[in-house]
């Protein structure tokens, strides 16, 4: 039996062979076919799969472009700074990366992972940044411990640099991290989430400009998203460069004078409206937002009650006080109810209907004209004469030169005051004017406002002759290598419409106010240069109208609040002007002591002989432009 | 008692397409785990180990008669029944399953063996049992018996993969002995019945591997994961592949197990339509072969222990390359000589062995 001779049923066991040959072979050849299928029908898109599989688009961050002022000197730039961030599929423990970093960086844990929270939307492949701008002795310690920190990155990134830090803030403005609200709206379609936009000022009104563009890179990377090579890249290119009309070392000089104060300077090229200082104190660093502000510091920020955030220069509104009297002056000129030599008698009151009204001083000017009532502030002269020009033809003249209007400067909130007449009077409050209102206006009190911006132009206007220009800070727009994109050339808004005999009357009166030995401005004469101006003072906002309502300060606090704003109006040369300021201080109380002395160092700043040469520059930064720039690079 | 002629017969041509495909798999582990920073050895030289290991196992297994094999038969069966039922209780479990008995420090896994056990007792069946006309449904309860026992305890493990191959196995053996047309009938509708059924005996995981082989694309990232990703690497290679060490999807490690289960993916990926053709040629020669072997055995017993092995390699390579193409659902079954792994090695050799042992033994009446 053990031998079977395959003899008889030999025919049979072929067959039975066959069938195990047969499905065999079927199998094999239906792996090949679907191996044909799968590699050479689909093929492409497989390949295709494949490629997307292990290639990610990285985003370059372009480095936003510099700001210089009108000769080149640098305001605002970028420099290298290190992002601590997690790379999310490398992390081992979260809680435990955050809680050993939280020790390293200094702060709650808890907020890390809030952080975290916050971004975890990110593409996963981008790290989540958890900490900007670290010191670079937190940088050691972290990358001598990295191997016990699994997932944790440093990154280099530019980092928006304020090399004068607080120096012309509020123009500047700031940047910070786009909101998931603003990534819905059209301004921002082609933004990422992560990505920094302006928030205020020319950071916000220039975005367009000082963005730049992203670049990207191609980038090969494995399971976990770990980047292993790079394949291509598409460099960022830099935003453009903004040559503003500032010049830098009369800004300095200008932020350095205030001090201590609170208030608001803008200094004017008379003959082109180029803004060449603006400044508004209290400031703050806008770097606290570029590398993300805390919310101490915001809160000290927002609680400073001399509300450091507001741009006083163009949105504080302030009764010009007696720097108006120039409008008040021009405009009985120009009426023909007075000459230069129309003399009131000043008693140190004066009647109106039948409310009392005072001079400054309660002695009495005595006989005085229009150059005496100038350079002595006299209110009584003003008092009278305004009832002779009436409302209408005061708040003419002060549009004609400038006030009541804005000036759609790239910059928020600016205000464009009130120059009161009747019809606006009926309007808002739906009464007739009153003389005494008049009277009142006169002086630059009551429903009269003005920015220190429209101060500075009426000035300007004043010291030209009546040519209204637009202020503008922007000069030139170019390419990061120089090629220039945007000029602005200066506006005139209008030309002289004033008689030029009666401008020079006018003229008179304000060089006494500083040159005279009875002028209210003497604080700000200078040996070199003739200086004109005009001194105010701004009654301060009644008590009920205190910002800080019902709440208890003390005695000191509210003596100070209470103290009249302190302004003055200048321009100089007197006899060829070249420059015009208005100052303004707040509670500084007379404009002659507290503004005067700022103006006069900004001309001594701006004519004094040798004085370019000698001052000691500020420390220039160095352009970090030039330096690498590619982005996010792994440390 | 040992034959020189047997030096003469001894099956050069099986031993040379084994060792073939062994290196190729070797080369492809070397390509497939080279961005691997491992301590200690890398894994393709365990498995230049693993196969002189098995090469070792095939050669001494030829020096007895396979004939003596029959009669250790039931003995080795029912050893094999009492380690699965050991397994069960004394095993080790791991990912879930329990699959590992240890014995010292090493870790036994019984059902491998039950195939290679399994194959001699169905052998030993029914080259004792032959019937000209076919087996009746009464005559096949006996080698049914030998059959579930095992399957039973292994899907108890459990061990889906395995449990199939052994039915796949028996059922390829039973039909070559030949089956009565309405058993075959029968025997139809209840593997449909006991399908139908048993899907309601699946553990979740399996379950859930099922519905994936159905639509991949319900879990891209979950356990669709592993087709998707193994398919965009075979379909990637296109014809001539991306070249040895070049395969983004196996470098990248985006492919899943790749040096296990996957192996192949990452041989598609890098030798394309071409290289998996001749790595096909290869494992269809094996096959052939061990028909062939088969074919011109001695005796019954080893016509049908040739045709078990045969069936045992064949259904390894079938259901793997069909796990990797996404032809079949993910079933963790390794591809003999080209997966890593040293019990699936052994096994592949222990039967490549057997194979050599009835292929010498051919001519000796």
């Amino acid at each position: 039996m053990a031998l079977n001779s395959p003899q008889p049923d030999d025919i049979s066991r072929r067959k039975r062979f066959m069938w195990l040959i047969l499905p065999a072979i079927f199998l094999f050849a239906l792996i090949g076919l679907r191996l044909w299928t799968l590699q050479i029908i689909y093929g492409e898109r497989y390949e295709l799969l494949s490629q997307k599989n292990r290639t990610r688009y990285i985003p370059i961050a372009a480095p936003r472009g510099a700001i210089y002022d009108r000769d080149g000197l640098l305001l605002v730039d970028n420099r290298p700074s290190f992002t601590v961030s997690a790379l999310r599929q490398e992390v081992v423990d979260k809680q435990l990366l955050l809680q050993n970093l939280a020790t390293y960086l200094n702060c709650d844990w808890h907020q890390l992972d809030q952080d975290w929270n916050k971004r975890r939307y990110f593409p996963q492949y981008r790290p989540i940044p958890l900490k900007q701008d670290i010191d670079r002795a937190v940088l050691e310690r972290l990358a001598e411990n990295s191997v016990t920190l699994p997932g944790m990155l440093i990154e280099v990134q530019p980092m928006r640099a304020y090399p004068f830090r607080e120096v012309a803030a509020h123009l500047f403005g700031h940047i910070g991290a786009i909101t998931q609200e603003e990534l819905g709206r059209e301004t921002y379609r082609d933004y990422n989430a992560g990505d920094f936009i302006g928030k205020t000022g020319l950071e916000k009104h220039l975005e367009s400009y000082l963005r730049g563009t992203a670049g990207e890179k191609l980038v090969e990377v494995d399971v976990k998203g770990k980047q292993l090579r790079q394949l291509q890249v598409r460099p960022a290119l830099p935003g453009n460069s903004v040559f503003l009309t500032l010049q830098l070392d009369l800004q300095l000089r200008t932020e350095q004078a205030f001090g201590d104060h609170a208030g608001a300077a803008v200094v004017l090229d008379v003959n082109n409206g180029e803004i060449l200082a603006m400044v508004s104190r209290p400031a703050f660093d806008p770097e606290m937002f570029a590398r993300g502000i805390t919310s101490k510091e915001w809160s000290a920020l927002v609680n400073n009650p001399s509300n450091p955030l507001q741009d006083k220069s163009l949105s504080g509104q302030y009764p010009p006080g007696s720097t108006y009297k120039m409008v008040t002056a021009l405009a009985a000129l120009q009426s023909g109810a007075i000459t230069p030599n129309t003399i009131i008698d000043c008693a140190g009151r004066t009647t109106i209907g039948n409310r009392d009204f005072r001079c400054w001083k309660k002695t009495g000017h005595g006989a005085t004209n229009l150059r005496k009532a100038l350079r002595e502030s006299c209110d009584v002269w003003f008092y009278e004469v305004s009832l002779r020009v009436g409302v209408e033809r005061m708040s003419t003249m002060a549009r004609q030169l400038g006030l009541g209007r804005s000036y759609d400067l790239p910059l928020d909130n600016e205000k464009s005051g009130l120059i009161p007449d009747k019809k606006w009077k009926l309007q808002r409050y739906n009464l007739p004017w009153y003389p005494g209102e008049t009277a009142i206006a006169a002086i630059g009190q009551g429903y009269v406002l003005a920015t220190p911006l429209q101060l500075a132009v009426m000035t300007a206007t004043i010291a030209n002759g009546g040519t209204l220009y637009r202020p503008q800070i922007l000069k030139t727009i170019t390419t990061p290598k120089g090629k220039t994109i945007k000029t602005y050339a200066p506006e005139k808004i209008h030309d002289s419409r004033l008689n030029q005999q009666q401008l020079n009357y006018v003229k008179q009166g304000m060089e006494e106010v500083v040159n005279h030995p009875r002028g209210t401005g003497k604080s700000s004469a200078l040996p070199y240069v003739m200086v004109a101006g005009k001194t105010g003072t701004a009654q301060v906002i009644r008590m009920k109208d205190d910002p800080i309502d019902g709440e208890l300060i003390d005695v000191e606090e509210i003596a100070y609040r209470h103290r009249d704003h302190a302004l003055f109006v200048a321009y100089a040369p007197a006899k060829k002007p070249q420059i015009a300021v208005a100052i303004i201080v707040e509670h500084g109380q007379h404009g002659g002591s507290a503004a005067g002395p700022i103006a006069r160092q900004i001309f001594e700043q701006y004519f004094a002989p040798g004085k370019k040469e000698n001052s000691s520059q500020p420390e220039r930064p160095i352009n970090i432009n030039q330096q690498n720039h590619t982005g996010a690079n792994d440390v | 008692m040992f034959d020189r002629r047997l030096i003469g017969n001894f099956d050069w041509p099986l031993v040379l397409l084994v060792i073939l495909t062994t290196i190729i798999g070797i080369l492809n582990l070397y390509s497939a785990t080279s961005s691997w920073n491992m301590l200690g050895q890398p894994v393709y030289m365990k498995q230049l180990y693993w196969l002189a290991l098995g090469l070792t196992v095939a050669l001494s297994l030829t020096i007895f008669n396979y004939r003596h094999l029959e009669h250790m038969a039931i003995g080795a069966y029912l050893g094999c029944i009492g380690l699965l039922a050991g397994v069960l209780i004394f095993g080790k479990t791991s990912m879930g399953a329990t699959r590992w008995i240890n014995i010292g420090s090493f870790n036994l896994q019984p059902s491998e063996i039950t195939k290679i056990v399994l194959i001699i007792a169905l052998a030993a069946y029914f080259s004792r049992h032959e019937s000209p006309i076919g087996y009746s449904l009464t005559e096949l309860i006996a080698p049914g018996i030998l059959l579930i026992m095992p399957v039973v305890l292994i899907i108890k493990q459990p061990d889906l993969g395995t449990a199939m191959l052994l039915i796949f196995i028996g059922a390829t053996m039973a039909l070559f002995a030949g089956i009565q047309r309405w058993a075959m009938t029968a025997l139809s509708l209840l593997a449909t019945a006991a399908l139908s059924g048993g899907w309601f005996l699946l553990h979740g995981y399996q379950k859930e591997r099922i519905r994936t082989f159905l639509d991949p694309e319900r879990d891209p990232l979950g356990t669709g994961y592993h087709i998707i990703q193994s398919k965009i690497a075979v379909g990637s290679g296109g014809f001539w592949g991306k070249g040895f060490m070049h395969g983004t999807q196996s470098q990248l490690s985006f492919l899943p197990e790749r040096h296990t289960d996957f192996a192949f993916s990452v041989f598609a990926e890098e030798w394309g339509f071409m290289g998996s053709m001749i790595l096909l040629s290869l494992y269809l020669g094996i096959v052939l072969w061990g028909i062939y072997i088969a074919r011109k055995a001695d005796s019954s017993f080893g016509m049908y222990l040739a045709i078990g092995i045969t069936a045992m390699i064949f259904w390894h390579i079938v259901v793997n390359l069909g796990m990797v193409i996404g032809l079949l659902p993910v079933v963790g079954v390794p591809l003999p000589l080209f997966s890593y792994g040293g019990t699936s090695m052994l096994t592949t050799m222990i039967g490549i062995g057997l194979l050599l042992n009835i292929s010498m033994r051919r001519f000796m009446f």
